[in-house]
Formats: structure tokens, C-alpha cells, sequence
């Protein structure tokens, strides 16, 4: 049974500026679920992109059931029996189920015979599809049931999964686990990415942990817990995160109140009667599965969106619900959407420029029409040694920073210009946990000192260490807000799977 | 061993050296395949690029006509850069051109016994002016009703074209002209200076570079230019800043307009000294292939026009001394253009051989 199916040996990969795999050097075993942790940036995506063929590395070998194992295209790897399932799906959204396991497949195969194998993978695996039904109708779980489902039609030995639970909710994830174990079961291997703790101790068997391209341990998760993990990936000891109640005030300072928008568009959700308020110093969470209204809702806090049906927003008793961004910047509201590529910030443009996109009245960087490039420089320069973002310079260019990097170097930004409110959604979305904890600590202390917080997340662990109150955002209605301290995860999770009784 | 063929790689970054080879390079293989076209049609290629690209301009007079033609061209492909730079796709910088004619030639023709220091600057601000207009027009229609402003802005091309045929055959036709097309010639002041006597080289390229120089500082000092830039490069980033993309779309198709604009009032206030009907052989379609040739840098558009205007004097030498069509100068152009966006591939992507096993 302890048979190993792949041996990894002396992988190198170098890009210009980093080596990603530094002679990574570990055996997987079959019929196992087998764990790799790291942070971003540790070097997991290079590794899993060479095994799936999307890069090739400098040197090394690896080796399938003792085999030479090359290949230059996914489609060769799944040849081969590797198939994989990325974090962000790659599904057509306006095909049905069918449609997209028959374009997604690289043999030839009729909807029959498709149907059959079908019938036969559902029930052994418990992953129940409706073939007719459209993508853009599935929850993030049936949707990555789809992905499944298409590399399971093609019988990999080995199916890599990238941070499957990233987008599902605590019911789904229990499902993903007993089909997990089935595939085990049936002597599949698994080879599972993940920055969640938790899930590596109880579904994975063997942990790889990678930090800064190289392979720190590999061992059995039998004798590990979640701290040991954590301070084996991170290589320093992390503190302890509290709530803190004490410093927030009794006044309110940002009111939403019955806001309602309809867009027309089966992709985006409708907002209805969006209510809450968020005091002075206090961090509101915003729980919810995406594209349950999230960004929707976001582009309406930040004026990117001013075409509301009802409602209004009071910020400081001004009614601020027809304020473009630029103008709701200028009265000290500072916002940080989800996406860092291309939103908060352009990958194209140095450090620098970037931090034009986001002026408040404090900032002295333009004197009619001219940009005052030394005060920017300066501005910037202090975002990153005070956020710790790791970069050659000011001039560097946004998409040459990790994700991590890129979105201290965001939220410092915003933090530096010192808002009255700041509204951010999913802070840490996809970066790793050392920039994680410190971008979650400078959140708490922007709090302490008088700042409110909308914090809009799917990663509830997030929401319940740094927030003061949570409410959950289902199908565009957002639950009476729940004190974070006082909370129940089995209630999130029904509220964020829309059952509220 | 190596594979035969290169594989294509993404580039983890874009490569700045690539960015500076890719015209030169472009132009390099445009040369070859030059060559081999000159042979096929059975001329000898050294003679034929010979006479094509260095006997244009190894005179004082055919240095100065290079700069005849670059002029309008370079002022073009400045101007189409503000709207290039904020991804907007106006290719109809030949109708704004012709509309500064119209407008700046019409004071050229009311005024066509005026003798004064204020008629040229006039004839200039109503030339910008027409062009800005003309440019309006698809911004307007981009951003009231999302039209496409690439077949908007191209459309209007004709439409500016068949304007100054029916006001040279009809309204503003010379009446001691015989009855051809055209208009009264301009008066002595309406006309551009010469900056070197015998020769056709005009004031219009003291505007042409003092107006990139303008480009220039906006591009890379002013908010403005940034605006343009992150516009461009990502929208949602731009309306995150809190920029007015409506309000940038009008400025660029009115900037692009009035460089336009002043560019055809210079050809016909300059070599032209009237209007008629073939003002322009198609500077602000070739301004298009300038613009990105100089890849939207103000140096880079100067040398790019000089190349682009290369083009147009070879094609006359060939026709006179090869006896070859004049077309060839659009071969030429075409080409470039063709070998310009294969090797922007580069920038992004990298070849390599694979090593076999």
C-alpha cells in the first residue's frame, strides 16, 4: 500500500528574479492524500505547474510508478494520469454541465457514452450533477463538482487540487472531503495545496511544507497540530490575534440604509433592502460565498456604482449615496477592492504611480495638473518600509510584486492616509499567511485607533479573528449583524448557505 | 540536441529591451522582404533599395521633402497617441484632418485678399478647431450610445471627404479657376512660412515639435497623462481612482482631433496654398502605422514619421527611375506594419528551443 507514485528529485526552476524550486526533492505516496503547505510565493504553484506541464523545469527529474515522467502540455500530463483542479474555475459559463464536460475532455466521446461513465463516477464518488443545467445557475461547490467530474471522465492516477475549499461553504467542504476519501479509497492519489491548517490535519495523510521554494519537511500529519504546521511554514512563531472591544465608540459614523439596486443582468446579484451601521472603531464583517452580492454591494460603498434604486448611505451626517470614489475620498472614506490586478491597483505602473490612483486632500502630490513626483516617491517609499513590501524600489512595477507584497503595498496605501473609514474586501484573498497576519494586525490597529472597518470576506477564519460583528450576505439580503464573540460557525455556515430560520 | 522549431514562452516580465528592438527589428525584416519582392519583380534588390530609401534623400531638397511629409504624419501619430494610450481606437485622424482644412482654409478663402499678421494664427486655431469637432462627433456617440468608434470615427473620414468635394465643385469653387475643383489660392500671409528658401520644408514642423514637446510633458508630468495611461491600461482601476472616463474619452478625441485638424491646415496653408480635392494621400491612416511604429513615445513617433515618410518619397523614385507603381510605398507601409504587430509577440513572449531527449 506504501507504494510511491511519484518521485520528485532536485527540481529547479528559476525565473529572472527568484528561483521558485530550489532542488525540491520529495516522493508522494499512492493511494494517499498528500498535503502541500506553504505560503504564496513558497514555490507550490511552480512545483504543481511543472507536474501539469505548464512549465518546465531548469533540472530534475520526476518520476511516475518509477517511469520518466515529461511533459510539455497539460494535455500530455492528463495522458499520462495527472489531472488537476485549479482554485478559479475555467468553466463556460453560459454552456450547460454537458456541454463544458464534453469541450473540457481531449478524447472523443458521445453524450451517451458520456451519460454512462457519468451516471457510474456520481454515484461512486457523491458528486450529483444536473447535466442540464446551465454553469452561471451552479453554487461555487457544483461548479468545482463540474471540474471534478471532468478529470475524473479521464481516469488520473493523480488529481492535484489548488485550494478546494477556498470558495465553498462549511456543508460543501464536508462533501468535498467524503468524495476525497472515496477517490482514496479507490486508489487514487491526491495531491491537495492548501494554506488552510485544519483541512491539511484532518483529511490530508502526508504533509510537504515549502517556504521560500524550498522543501522544509515532509512527514506524516498523524503527531502535527495546526501551530506546529504553522510555525514549520512560516519559520517564526505568530501571535496570538484578540478581539478587542473596548475602543469603539457608541456613535455611528456610516449608515446603509435600505439600499436597493436592480441590475437586470442574470451575472450580477440584485442588492435588497442592505442595511447596517458600523461605529466609530469597529471592524464589520461581511460573511458570504461569493457572488452572493458581495461585489455588487462593494461597488456601491465605494461610489463606483452611484445608479441605486432606494436607500442611502450617511457618512458624518452627509448623505453620501451620489458621491463618485474621488468624492467620498475627499470627505476621508478609503476603500481597497478585492481585485488587486488591474482595480486597486495597475500592473503596468511603478510602485509609485500607484499611488496616485488614490488621493485625499492630505496628500500633496499635485500642483495644477503637475504631478509632484518627489512627494510621491516619498509617499511611496514610506508605504514600503513601514508595510514591509518586498521590492528592489519605487519604480519597480505593480505585477512584478507577489500578491501578498502587492496588496500590503495597497492597503498601506490607504492605511498611511490615515481614513475616518476604510471598506475592503477579502484582504487577504490568495496571498500567504505571513502577509496575511500582518495585514490582518494593521487592520486591527488602524481600528484601535479610531478608524471604522467594513471588511467584506468569504474567508470566515478571517472575519472572526479581526472583526467585532459579522452579518452574511446571501442572494443580495444581508442577515441582521451577530457579535463576533457571541458567534456560532454552524450559524454562519446555514446563513451563508441561505437558511435562516 | 535542440527541436528544430522554437517554442513560444511567456515572458514573466515584459521585456523593456524588446520594447526598444521590436520596430528595428520590424523594419530590418521589412527590408528583406523588400528585397525579395524587388527580385521576383526582377530588379536588382541593392539598386532598387537603393533608389527606393537613400537617392530620396542625398539631396538638401529631398532631406527637406522628407520633412514635408514627415510633418503631418508626426503631428498625426501624436495626437491619434492620446487616444491610443487611453485604448481608444480612432482611426478617422483623415476626416479630422480634412475637417481642419475645411475650417481653417475657409478663413484662408474669406480672407483670400487679406494681407495680415493675424490671418495665418486664425486660419491655425480654426483649423484645430474643425479638427476637434470632427473628432467630437465619435466620442459623442461613443459615450452616449457605446457605438464602436472605430467604424464611427472611419465612417466620418467619408463623409469629411465628400464635404470638401461639393465646397471645391460648388460654394468655394475659384471662379477665375476655369471650372476645375478647387478653391481660391490663399493670400501671401495665409500662407505657411518657409523656413529655408527654394525649399518646401514650413513653419508647420516648428509647430509639429513644439507640440510634441507639449505631448511629451503631458504624457509624463501631468495628472492628465496619468489619467489617459491607467484608463487605458485598466478601466476598473480608473474608476476606482475616481477618473472621469467620459470626460477622458472627449479630451483625447478632441486633443487627436485638433492635432489632426492643424495638420491639414498646414498641407493646405503649406506646399498646397488652396484647397482641393486630394489634400492629403492618406496621412491619417499612415499617421496610424506611425504612431505605433514610435510606439506612442513622442522620440519615437519623430523617428518613426521620418521612416514612414521615407516610404511615400521611395515610392515616387521607384515610379520614376524603376518604372514600379507607387503602390509600393503602401507595400512597404503595410508591411512594416504587418513585421510591427508579429514581433510585439516579443515584448511578451520569448522563443526557445527545447532541448530533446
Amino acid at each position: 500500500m506504501s507504494d510511491t507514485i511519484l518521485n520528485i528529485e532536485n527540481i529547479t526552476k528559476s525565473f529572472p528574479r527568484v528561483i521558485a524550486n530550489k532542488k525540491v526533492t520529495f516522493d508522494i505516496k499512492k493511494n494517499a492524500v498528500h498535503a502541500i503547505l506553504g505560503e504564496n510565493g513558497a514555490g507550490k504553484s511552480t512545483l504543481v505547474k511543472i507536474l501539469y506541464g505548464l512549465l518546465e523545469p531548469d533540472e530534475g527529474n520526476i518520476k511516475l510508478n518509477n517511469k520518466d515522467f515529461k511533459v510539455n502540455s497539460p494535455a500530455e500530463a492528463r495522458k499520462q494520469g495527472i489531472g488537476m483542479v485549479f482554485q478559479h474555475f475555467s468553466l463556460f459559463d453560459s454552456l450547460s454541465v454537458k456541454e463544458n464536460l464534453i469541450l473540457g475532455i481531449d478524447e472523443k466521446m458521445s453524450y451517451l457514452d458520456l451519460e454512462n461513465k457519468l451516471e457510474n463516477i456520481s454515484s461512486r464518488y457523491n458528486l450529483p450533477l444536473d447535466l442540464d443545467a446551465p454553469i452561471t445557475a451552479l453554487s461555487a461547490g457544483e461548479k468545482q463538482r463540474v471540474e471534478i467530474v471532468r478529470i475524473l471522465l479521464q481516469d488520473p492516477q493523480i488529481l492535484i487540487m489548488d485550494e478546494p475549499t477556498s470558495v465553498l461553504t462549511p456543508q460543501e467542504v464536508e462533501s468535498l472531503f467524503v468524495t476525497l476519501n472515496a477517490l482514496v479509497k479507490e486508489g487514487r492519489t491526491i495531491l491537495y495545496i492548501t494554506h488552510k491548517l485544519e483541512e491539511v490535519i484532518s483529511i490530508c495523510d502526508t504533509v510537504t511544507i515549502m517556504r521560500s521554494g524550498e522543501i522544509i519537511d515532509t512527514s506524516s500529519t498523524a503527531n502535527q497540530t495546526a501551530k506546529t504546521l504553522a510555525t514549520k511554514m512560516l519559520g517564526q512563531k505568530l501571535d496570538d490575534l484578540k478581539t478587542n472591544y473596548e475602543h469603539i465608540k457608541d456613535e455611528v459614523n456610516f449608515e446603509v440604509k435600505n439600499i436597493s439596486c436592480d441590475f437586470n443582468d442574470p451575472f450580477l446579484t440584485d442588492l435588497k433592502n442592505i442595511t447596517f451601521q458600523v461605529r466609530v472603531g469597529e471592524i464589520y464583517g461581511i460573511a458570504g460565498v461569493a457572488g452572493n452580492g458581495q461585489s455588487e454591494l462593494m461597488d456601491i460603498l465605494t461610489g463606483e456604482n452611484i445608479n441605486i434604486k432606494s436607500g442611502s448611505i450617511t457618512f458624518d451626517n452627509k448623505k453620501i449615496e451620489k458621491y463618485g470614489p474621488q468624492k467620498r475620498r475627499d470627505l476621508s472614506i478609503s476603500f481597497v477592492p478585492e481585485n488587486r490586478l488591474g482595480h486597486s491597483a495597475v500592473p503596468e505602473l511603478s510602485l509609485s504611480e500607484n499611488i496616485l490612483l488614490s488621493q485625499f486632500p492630505k496628500n500633496n502630490f499635485i500642483k495644477n495638473g503637475i504631478i509632484l513626483k518627489n512627494n510621491v516617491d516619498d509617499f511611496a517609499n514610506n508605504v514600503i518600509n513601514e508595510f514591509k513590501v518586498i521590492t528592489p524600489g519605487n519604480d519597480a512595477k505593480a505585477s512584478s510584486l507577489s500578491g501578498g507584497n502587492l496588496q500590503k503595498y495597497v492597503i498601506g496605501r490607504e492605511i498611511s492616509s490615515k481614513p475616518k473609514i476604510l471598506i475592503i474586501s477579502h484582504p487577504t484573498w490568495g496571498i500567504d499567511a505571513g502577509a496575511e497576519h500582518s495585514i490582518r494586525e494593521s487592520l486591527i490597529e488602524l481600528s484601535q485607533n479610531g478608524t471604522s472597518i467594513i471588511v467584506i470576506s468569504q474567508d470566515l477564519d478571517e472575519l472572526i479573528e479581526i472583526t467585532h460583528k459579522i452579518s452574511v450576505i446571501y442572494d443580495g439580503n444581508l442577515s441582521k449583524p451577530f457579535k463576533t464573540s457571541e458567534i456560532e460557525i454552524e450559524k454562519l455556515g446555514l446563513l451563508m448557505g441561505g437558511k435562516n430560520e | 540536441m535542440n527541436s528544430l522549431f522554437p517554442s513560444i514562452v511567456s515572458r514573466s516580465q515584459s521585456s523593456g529591451l524588446m520594447n526598444f528592438f521590436v520596430p528595428i527589428i520590424s523594419i530590418v525584416l521589412t527590408l528583406i522582404t523588400g528585397s525579395i519582392i524587388f527580385v521576383l519583380l526582377g530588379f536588382d534588390p541593392v539598386y532598387a533599395l537603393y533608389t527606393f530609401f537613400i537617392s530620396p534623400i542625398s539631396s538638401t531638397y529631398g532631406i527637406s521633402e522628407l520633412f514635408v511629409k514627415a510633418t503631418p504624419l508626426a503631428l498625426i501619430a501624436i495626437g491619434l497617441s492620446y487616444c491610443f494610450k487611453n485604448n481608444i481606437y480612432n482611426i478617422g485622424a483623415e476626416g479630422q484632418l480634412t475637417m481642419g482644412a475645411i475650417f481653417g482654409g475657409g478663413i484662408g478663402i474669406l480672407f483670400h485678399d487679406t494681407n495680415a499678421f493675424w490671418l495665418l494664427p486664425l486660419m491655425i486655431f480654426a483649423g484645430a478647431i474643425g479638427g476637434a469637432l470632427w473628432g467630437l462627433i465619435p466620442a459623442i456617440l461613443k459615450t452616449k450610445f457605446n457605438t464602436n468608434e472605430i467604424l464611427t470615427s472611419l465612417m466620418l473620414v467619408y463623409v469629411s471627404l465628400f464635404i470638401l468635394d461639393y465646397l471645391v465643385v460648388g460654394p468655394w469653387k475659384d471662379p477665375f479657376g476655369y471650372s476645375f475643383p478647387k478653391s481660391r489660392p490663399f493670400s501671401e500671409s495665409g500662407r505657411m512660412p518657409l523656413l529655408f528658401d527654394g525649399l518646401r520644408v514650413h513653419f508647420g514642423l516648428i509647430i509639429t515639435l513644439f507640440l510634441i514637446f507639449v505631448s511629451w510633458f503631458i504624457f509624463s508630468k501631468t495628472i492628465f497623462g496619468f489619467q489617459l495611461k491607467v484608463s487605458g491600461y485598466s478601466p476598473k482601476a480608473a474608476r476606482y481612482a475616481g477618473f472621469n472616463q467620459t470626460t477622458l474619452v472627449f479630451f483625447a478625441f478632441a486633443i487627436c482631433g485638433a492635432f489632426a485638424g492643424i495638420a491639414g491646415l498646414a498641407e493646405v496653408s503649406g506646399p498646397i496654398g488652396l484647397l482641393y480635392r486630394d489634400i492629403s494621400p492618406n496621412y491619417g491612416f499612415t499617421a496610424i502605422i506611425v504612431a505605433f511604429l514610435g510606439r506612442l513615445h513622442p522620440i519615437g513617433i519623430i523617428f518613426a514619421s521620418l521612416v514612414i515618410a521615407l516610404t511615400y518619397l521611395g515610392a515616387e523614385d521607384a515610379q520614376l527611375f524603376l518604372q514600379i507603381p507607387s503602390a509600393v510605398g503602401f507595400i512597404f507601409q503595410g508591411l512594416v506594419l504587418f513585421y510591427l504587430l508579429g514581433a510585439e509577440l516579443l515584448i511578451n513572449y520569448k522563443l526557445t528551443y527545447k532541448k530533446l531527449l
